[in-house]
């Protein structure tokens, strides 16, 4: 059906030959299907956005979705984590199973929120003090004790390699930041809800090379504990720091690969124009 | 880097948004309440007034024409007509606008277009200010000053008269009509401006051909606004109007608009009178709907 | 000929504004001018007695009740139907009909207001002429304003902000009062000081439903008069100019308090959040 439950598969039985046993594959994590879309289509009221989109996202690996403007690509993105609720006409239909759980079908769109945690395009941080802007999610949450929230401010800060640049000024307005800044304080703000999986709307779009940069090193960094998956533009920051790739067109998974197979041995034709910059 | 999930803090949130749903549809059923509140009012207003005053025609056999076309009210006597209340309120109406909308508007295009900014700075907040203050106030200035006035200049009998309530009006509109009109003006884009003036044509020429038409809308609002203001003013009225139940024919004629009909009888009426007292409201409430519908008609028409 | 025609209108431009000036100034002038000579300690915070002489106190104080409580009701009122209607309503028939009322309600003149008052809350429900049914009335009077100016500052707040809150599990609820209201608070403050100005400036209304009673109201289910129904009184039943004025002087100092404030604190307000 698809080529990443096919690898998937293959790897269990290669992990079974060599002795490992399922259940400790499950602990270690990695390569697991964190996230499973089967057969999704979006409308728009009467405008179909995602055609029968089906892939599985592996855990604790970053996974790029890239693909001409309006391919579908963020709306994908916020299906996830069930943005799109906020637009009346959305209508979804197909499965997403995240940590064994139909998101879709289960009412909890908070715990799905706290679990899935996103980063947008421009970073977004409230009219409010650097510390109030990481806290607000586990305050939210009902997390009212001082010494707690301030373990969780400093440890998200510092996930988001951050920590050092604002330690001394966490009470002053997040809006002073550079934007490079604020969104890794954005980062950080995510973190701080302790969740599976990050989602990233072109986090990069709004910054300079070296902010870009930052961010991008943050990532890599980051999949250690979390799954990630990025929605990008940017085709050298895909292949600089994704295990795999979507490519979207038109409201379609194109083709799903590893990364590197996407860019050097794409099997589809639309895909290699993409990556070799022929069109979009 | 490591941050490690706490199991025990994702059984708690399980709970906690339970409570959270609840609070959640409970809070969104309270704000629509509260919205629907002010369609529950509108409802209950129109419905009280329109039951009350169609008591009179529906259950107690009085015409509605001859209460429109009567031209006696003598409660004491059972003759409720209005006619003469009707024509003085739109005399009123058409001539403090005749008045207020020129001079607000030219005042409007002044510091719009023409004071320096240093001017306009000054003169606008304080205009606007004039606009919050109390009405009865413009009717003690009428009553004080302006009465006086035409009763020496024009050697009246009795200063409180149809033009006294013109001019009340119309100074009561002004505040109104320039702060409304004078941020539309200021709203038009540069471009149009320097357009016109770089084909040539003057200053004055650009601010009546290009300016003012392109503001139009605004300017409609404010029209709207200032008559609003204008027609359902009482108090003031009521200072300077004369209440002479006569069907006026000349501007010193003393008279009783709608409005000052309703306030001046509400305190003592009872019983039919009373019913007619809000039969007076159902006129002056079509009146300021047929008003809106025209001023939305005229400025649709502009519009093409 | 089009040089005519220009100055023509120049002129006409230049006349308009003066007289607009002069008779606002004249207006002002007259007021102080007229009532500044009654204006003391005595007259401001006095007992009013009806042999003349005496102080503005129980109106001042009517006036107080008033404003607060028609505020009590009509801000939380007023600030969450603008929420359902901005944050919550799905976009149809529902919140066109709850547009369409709103405007409606501030078309209407406000001696209607004051008739179906007269009716409804000092008849209907049997609350008599009384400081109470005179701030319901204004309640549904000032309703209006606040919803439309919190929608207005609703649709200043960035949709960044909600997205980023409810992104991060918190409920629209939580996302309301702790993101969305705060921004748009500058905005609902000025719906809040525009209605007070309303409510003070209000005669028809308060004079169908409050009554005239010129005494220190004894609760707020007393008959009473607030400042401008006393402007208008005096000199409707006495002729008392100066008197008028004087109340007139004391109106205006609150309306020119209540603008500054509100200048003030919205400035106040848009530092503390952009600093």
């Amino acid at each position: 059906m698809n080529r990443a439950l096919k690898e998937h598969t293959k790897e269990l039985v290669k992990q079974n030959e060599t002795g490992k046993g399922i259940s400790e594959m499950a602990q270690r994590g990695k390569g697991n299907a964190k996230i499973k879309v089967k057969d999704l289509n979006l409308f728009y009221g009467e405008k179909q956005a995602l055609f029968g989109v089906s892939l599985d996202i592996n855990e604790k690996e970053v996974t790029a979705l890239i693909g001409p403007s309006g391919c579908g690509k963020s709306t994908f993105l916020r299906t996830l984590n069930r943005m799109n609720d906020l637009i009346d006409s959305v209508k979804i239909t197909g499965d997403i199973i995240i940590n064994d759980e139909n998101i879709y079908t289960s009412s909890d769109v908070i715990k799905l929120r706290t679990k899935v945690g996103m980063v947008f395009q421009k970073p977004n941080l409230f009219p409010m003090s650097i510390y109030d802007n990481v806290a607000y999610g586990p305050r939210g949450q009902g997390i009212k004790n001082k010494k707690e929230l301030d373990k969780i401010v400093e440890e998200s800060l510092r996930g988001a390699a951050i920590w050092d640049e604002v330690k001394d000024r966490l009470k002053t307005s997040a809006l002073g930041l550079s934007g490079g800044q604020q969104q890794r304080v954005c980062i950080a703000r995510a973190i701080a809800m302790k969740p599976d999986v990050i989602l990233m709307d072109e986090p990069t779009s709004a910054l300079d090379p070296i902010s870009t940069l930052k961010v991008e090193e943050l990532i890599t960094q980051m999949k250690e504990d979390f799954t990630i998956v990025i929605v990008t533009h940017n085709m050298q920051q895909a292949a600089r720091i994704s295990d795999k790739t979507a490519f979207f067109l038109n409201g379609e998974v194109v083709e799903y690969d590893e990364t590197d197979n996407i860019f050097s041995t794409p099997k589809d034709q639309r895909t290699e124009d993409y990556v070799t910059g022929r069109f979009g | 880097m490591s941050i490690p999930t706490e199991n025990k803090q994702t059984e708690n949130i399980g709970k906690a948004n339970k409570r959270k749903y609840f609070l959640e549809s409970v809070s969104s059923k309270l704000f629509m309440i509260c919205a629907l509140l002010s369609v529950i009012t509108l409802v209950l207003i129109i419905g009280f007034v329109f039951y009350k005053g169609s008591h009179p025609f529906v259950v107690g056999g009085y015409s509605f024409i001859d209460f429109l076309f009567g031209t006696d009210w003598v409660p004491s006597e059972d003759k409720f007509g209005i006619f003469p209340m009707i024509i003085a309120s739109i005399y009123a109406t058409i001539g403090a606008l005749i008045i207020g909308v020129p001079i607000g508007l030219f005042t409007a295009i002044f510091l719009a277009e023409i004071a320096s900014t240093r001017v306009a700075k000054i003169i606008s907040p304080a205009i606007q200010l004039l606009a919050g203050i109390p009405s009865v106030l413009y009717g003690v200035f009428g009553l004080a000053i302006i009465v006086p006035f035409l009763q020496n200049t024009f050697g009246l009998a009795k200063g409180q008269s149809l033009i006294a309530v013109i001019l009340v009006l119309a100074i009561m509109m002004l505040p109104t009509i320039v702060t409304v009109a004078e941020t539309a003006i200021r709203a038009v884009p540069q471009s149009y401006r320097e357009g016109s003036l770089a084909l040539g044509v003057s200053h004055i020429g650009t601010i009546f051909r290009v300016i003012v038409p392109a503001a139009k809308s605004g300017i409609m609002t404010a029209v709207v606004l200032g008559l609003g203001r204008a027609i359902g003013e009482t108090m003031a009225v009521i200072l300077v109007a004369g209440n002479s139940l006569i069907v006026p024919t000349s501007l010193t004629d003393s008279i009783r608009p709608l409005t000052t009909n309703i306030a001046l009888e509400m305190g003592y009426a009872a019983g039919t009178h009373q019913e007619m007292l809000f039969a007076t409201g159902i006129v002056l409430f079509s009146f300021i709907l047929i008003l809106n519908f025209v001023l939305a008609k005229i400025s649709a028409k502009g519009g093409n | 000929m089009r040089d005519f025609k220009d100055n023509l209108l120049r002129g006409l431009l230049w006349l308009s504004a003066f007289l607009s000036v002069a008779v606002l100034l004249m207006i002002v002038g007259f007021i102080f001018y007229k009532g500044m000579g009654l204006i003391s300690f005595e007259f401001i915070f006095g007992d009013y007695s009806p042999e003349g002489g005496g102080g503005i106190w129980p109106m001042i104080v009517t006036t107080v009740y008033t404003i607060v409580i028609s505020l009590i009701i009509a801000t939380p009122i007023g600030i969450l139907a603008a929420v359902y209607l901005h944050e919550y309503a799905k976009q149809g028939r529902l919140v066109r009909i709850i547009r369409f009322a709103t405007e409606s309600l501030t078309g209407i003149p406000s001696i209607i207001y004051g008739l179906f008052g007269a009716v409804f809350f000092v008849t209907t429900l049997k609350l008599g002429m009384s400081i109470i049914a005179a701030s319901l009335t204004l309640t549904i009077i000032v309703l209006p304003v606040i919803i439309r100016t919190t929608e207005e500052s609703l649709k200043t707040v960035p949709a960044s902000y909600r997205e980023g809150s409810l992104a991060l599990g918190n409920t629209k609820l939580q996302t309301l009062y702790k993101v969305i209201l705060p921004s748009a608070m500058p905005g609902i403050l000025s719906g809040i000081i525009l209605s007070i100005g309303r409510i003070v400036g209000e005669s028809a209304a308060i004079f169908l439903t409050a009554g005239t009673v010129a005494a220190m109201p004894e609760s707020i289910f007393s008959s009473a008069r607030t400042l401008t129904v006393h402007s208008y009184l005096v000199t409707q039943e006495a002729g008392d100019i100066e008197l008028a004025a004087a109340v007139g002087i004391v109106l205006i100092v609150i309306i020119l308090a209540i603008n500054f404030s509100a200048t003030y604190i919205s400035k106040k307000l848009n530092k503390a959040t952009n600093k």
